[in-house]
């Protein structure tokens, strides 16, 4: 059931190793040492009901909410940095309502997530041309017509691909997707899944998700979680054959895998 | 075409105010009315900084007077001690105090220090304060609230060291202005001359600043702070800019207004003082490039001119006229004019889509 342990070749530069991860709030224990390997080249999908620690193992790896344990990046540990330096390190994220500068152009939003790789003095001059990363991400996210649209009137898939891209335009090397295609169309999810699996390969991508189809079609890994620990781990086939899957997670009755995906689509 | 527009159109705003107020007014007004344009100017440098503060960056800064006030003392102690001649003592220490001189005041002989201190003091104070304040997340009306009594205690503190400051009577009786005698007219026009350079010199600035890279990601630090910090920035150390470059546009305007106005006392400085530095910028329109500067001015010339016809109830007058400019034009007179907020976008208040 468990991966094999990968070698580090196969690992990458890139990975994310997350050992005895634990958040407790006031005593109740949301996350409960949680271990996690997540690779680069890998799209890895974590799932699990609601409350099972998905969304606050994230906030803890992103400096949200303080956590003990490790969550080692590139030899830092993630845990004692704060948020800001977390995403300069090369770890970003996205929330489950998508937050945008409504008020900017897309191009603009692109171009502020820019910032990490520029030095105070060149935030005193104003823009000038479209830098070329900034243009490239628009090119990957497909919103190449939009950009000089303000991004409120975006509809919500499209403000789902420009968070996305505001992570290419971050170089964000892990990125920490929260819920990226609830309240998305069939064709939408179609999209995102391909694009997920474009910048995947050099990237490591985490996936937070409740929708079983988008899960069965674009995951490598994927990670149940449930009550705060980490239940199996394993490619989706392995996954649905688990049997502590089933019991727990899925309700006992394999089918309700498809019912819940159905539900959602 | 429409891009140049947008990027130029606001400089050219900018030169027509410094041909108005550099070239028109001292052509027209008395020595009398020109000197108080002056104060208007320096009440405007200060009003831009709060603009960026305030407009952009969404700090509420109540307690500008303190700014004010640190550069307005540097420049009038320079002035006492200018006025005493060499080796001399200003006249109201030997007036409430035995005649010696505070050793902090030596430093200020020289007017290369005090130009120094003016810009270097209140850049120094406003960052250990915001370091302090943003890095502990204070904001809002906490904020707000924390920046009056600054101002309040700074007036205290100034009229409780009557023989270091000159108490309630603050610093006044000033004859030279580096080298220059101040009772001379012409050098007056000169020194309304170079505080209206000024204000248009911290125009310039800020212009640049909003439509730089700095100006958007001030803005969006305005809007959605904790979106910036998945941003990779500090949103403390951007606010932590703007409240530094606001406190030393604010000094530099009190540094002018000791020569101009001839004085500077507690009263000038205060917690009222401070809200009359707010009250021009919420007027004029405090997210604009020049809402804040001709805000200031009108409230300015608004003063002098309410408070010489009707001297016992203009405050009345100008209350009023808040209460209904904020009722029907709450980001100020300038958002009334469609073109003026077309160029600089204000913040929305409903989204547009869900």
């Amino acid at each position: 059931m468990k991966l094999d342990h990968a070698t580090p070749d196969e690992v990458g530069l890139d990975y994310l190793e997350i050992r005895d991860l634990t958040v407790q709030f006031d005593g109740f224990t949301a996350v409960d040492a949680v271990d996690l390997t997540l690779i680069q080249g890998r799209v890895h999908f974590l799932i699990g009901p609601n409350g099972a620690g998905k969304t606050t193992l994230v906030d803890a790896v992103t400096g949200l909410v303080p956590a003990t344990g490790q969550a080692r990046y590139r030899n830092q540990n993630l845990l004692a940095m704060r948020s800001h330096r977390i995403v300069r390190a090369g770890i970003g994220r996205t929330f489950q309502t998508a937050t945008v500068f409504e008020q900017l152009s897309v191009l603009q939003n692109l171009d502020i997530a820019g910032g990490v790789h520029r030095s105070p003095f060149a935030l005193l001059r104003a823009r000038r041309g479209v830098p070329s990363y900034v243009a490239d991400a628009l090119e990957t996210v497909g919103l190449a017509d939009l950009r000089d649209k303000p991004a409120g009137v975006l509809a919500h898939g499209q403000k789902q691909w420009l968070e996305i891209g505001m992570l290419l335009v971050q170089d964000a090397k892990v990125m920490l997707l929260d819920e990226p295609v609830a309240g998305m169309s069939a064709e939408e999810r179609e999209e995102t899944g391909a694009l997920l699996q474009r910048i995947g390969k050099e990237r490591t991508i985490v996936v937070i998700e409740h929708d079983m189809d988008f899960v069965r079609s674009f995951a490598d890994v994927v990670t149940v979680l449930h009550a705060g620990k980490v239940l199996t781990e394993g490619t989706v086939a392995e996954i649905q054959a688990s049997p502590e899957v089933q019991e727990i997670y899925l309700g006992r009755i394999v089918e309700g895998v498809v019912e819940e995906g159905a539900d959602h689509a | 075409m429409r891009t140049a527009v947008r990027t130029f159109g606001p400089l050219v705003a900018i030169a027509a105010l410094a041909v108005l107020l550099l070239v028109v007014a001292p052509a027209v007004l008395s020595p009398f009315r020109l000197n108080n344009l002056g104060k208007y100017c320096c009440w405007a440098i200060a009003a831009v900084g709060i603009g960026l503060a305030w407009g952009r960056g969404g700090m509420l800064v109540m307690g500008q007077g303190v700014f004010f006030g640190i550069g307005g003392y540097a420049m009038a102690m320079h002035l006492k001690l200018e006025a005493a001649g060499p080796e001399g003592v200003p006249d109201f220490m030997m007036l409430y105090g035995d005649g010696t001189m505070p050793v902090w005041w030596e430093p200020f002989r020289s007017g290369a220090f005090t130009l120094f201190a003016i810009v270097a003091l209140p850049a120094v104070a406003a960052a250990i304060l915001g370091y302090a304040i943003f890095k502990r997340r204070v904001k809002g009306a906490y904020f707000a609230i924390l920046t009056q009594a600054l101002a309040v205690v700074f007036a205290t503190l100034l009229i409780a060291t009557i023989q270091e400051t000159g108490g309630f009577n603050g610093l006044n009786q000033f004859t030279f202005f580096f080298g220059y005698n101040l009772y001379d007219p012409v050098n007056k026009k000169m020194v309304y001359s170079i505080a209206a350079a000024l204000l248009i010199g911290c125009l310039v600035v800020v212009w640049q600043l909003y439509r730089s890279r700095f100006g958007e990601l001030l803005v969006a630090t305005r809007d959605a702070e904790e979106r910036v910090r998945f941003l990779g920035h500090d949103p403390a150390n951007v606010k932590l800019a703007a409240f530094v470059i606001a406190a030393v546009m604010a000094s530099i305007g009190g540094a002018m207004f000791a020569p101009i106005a001839g004085i500077i006392s507690p009263s000038d400085v205060d917690a009222t003082a401070s809200i009359f530095l707010i009250a021009g910028v919420a007027l004029g329109g405090r997210a604009l490039l020049l809402g804040p500067a001709l805000g200031a001015l009108a409230v300015g010339y608004g003063r002098s001119s309410l408070s010489e016809s009707f001297p016992d109830q203009w405050t009345y007058f100008l209350g009023a006229l808040f209460i209904v400019v904020i009722l029907l034009f709450p980001a100020g007179l300038g958002s009334a004019f469609g073109r003026a907020a077309a160029l600089v976008p204000l913040p929305r208040r409903k989204e547009t889509t869900s």
